[in-house]
């Protein structure tokens, strides 16, 4: 399948993306408004939405699946399968 | 176009809703069984459950002219009760005959505990049984990587299971390659804030192509879009995608996927007038 040609990708989402990145920076204020923000500056979820917005910086692609690992629990392929009942 | 939403649970929805649903294009859907939002106490419960979406929702969709299909199972939020899940499995095979039923699912992992992974194994092992097709739900959020691997290891250690007649889904950016490489069949659900948006699952079909993958809303009782599968039809569309790659993915391979179940009944053909609706017309001289 052929994606959008980047100028015209740009053209249909530039409006999107500003308005997601705006509702974010208002999320980030809400959060630093509200009593108690020292609080949780240390939050594990806080830290994981800044090391989301470094992914963002990042020009390598695969954005959205890297961001998707950072807010995912680790798996242990060696963890004790149930056993088929043949 | 034509399409179906291969997964919505229509006992939470209203009337008004398959009739939106058959204006917007939807000519089948499936059910699966799923948490009704509270645990049921008991195998009676289920049995009832399982009654309504074999009996009552298919003559509720056939007032709109939609075909209605179900998938059973006891959901992985109520896996923890271990005994009343084996009640609940040993009481399945009473409806496997239903000519509307297409399988055992939505079967899965919740909190990725041990509970879920015994009695998911358990509704595997009544499919290779009966050789049902399986619908396999994911976890949200943070445990859905975690779970879709561990779920994913169970279906390759078992030599009995066919990977093509099983569909892994709620798949997203970081497991949608985990099912497909594996041979799944998989499909995203377009589901505001914990699921994919309709932007995002056509990013993924860009990125995948459009073998062995589908689209569903997962419509329910939470804020969701029983329309939200023409909503991607209309993100491809303005991407300038062509009407057969859309078809594809929103008709063709639900359809492949479900003819695979024993009891399926294949559909009248279509006919001339619909066919031709689909044809460019032909330019005057």
């Amino acid at each position: 399948m052929t994606p959008l040609a980047a100028p015209k990708a740009l053209d249909s989402f530039f409006l999107e993306a500003r308005c997601k990145i705006l509702d974010l920076a208002a999320i980030l204020d809400r959060i630093n408004r509200g009593q108690g923000a020292g609080a949780v500056d240390n939050d594990p979820r806080l830290d994981k939405i800044r090391k989301a917005l470094e992914v963002l910086h990042d020009q390598s692609g695969g954005r959205a699946e890297r961001i998707q690992q950072i807010f995912s629990l680790d798996y242990d392929p060696g963890w004790d399968k149930p056993k088929p009942r043949y | 176009m034509y399409y179906i939403d291969p997964h919505i649970h229509m006992i939470s929805r209203v009337t008004d809703d398959y009739h939106r649903m058959a204006y917007a294009g939807c000519v089948a859907i499936t059910e699966p069984a799923f948490w009704a939002g509270f645990d049921r106490g008991s195998v009676d419960g289920f049995r009832d459950y399982f009654r309504h979406l074999t009996e009552v929702e298919p003559k509720r969709a056939a007032q709109f002219n939609i075909r209605h299909y179900s998938w059973l199972c006891i959901n992985a939020k109520e896996a923890e009760n271990v005994e009343l899940s084996r009640g609940v499995i040993q009481m399945i095979p009473e409806f496997l005959n239903k000519p509307n039923v297409l399988g055992i699912g939505e079967i899965g992992l919740n909190k990725n505990t041990k509970n879920e992974a015994t009695v998911f194994q358990e509704h595997v092992d009544l499919a290779m049984k009966y050789h049902e097709l399986i619908l396999i739900h994911t976890p949200h959020l943070e445990d859905k990587y975690k779970g879709t691997r561990m779920i994913i290891d169970m279906l390759k250690q078992d030599r009995r299971l066919k990977p093509e007649r099983v569909l892994i889904d709620h798949v997203e950016e970081h497991t949608v390659r985990h099912a497909l490489d594996n041979g799944f069949w998989c499909a995203m659900t377009l589901y505001p804030t914990t699921k994919c948006t309709p932007q995002r699952a056509v990013d993924i079909i860009e990125m995948v192509g459009t073998d062995c993958i589908m689209a569903n809303s997962a419509g329910d009782w939470g804020k969701s879009d029983p329309l939200a599968v023409p909503e991607m039809i209309q993100e491809m569309k303005r991407r300038g995608h062509a009407d057969s790659v859309i078809r594809k993915v929103v008709y063709d391979n639900p359809l492949a996927f479900f003819r695979q179940c024993a009891r399926w009944q294949e559909w009248p053909a279509e006919t001339e007038v619909e066919k031709a609706k689909r044809k460019p017309a032909k330019a005057h001289a």
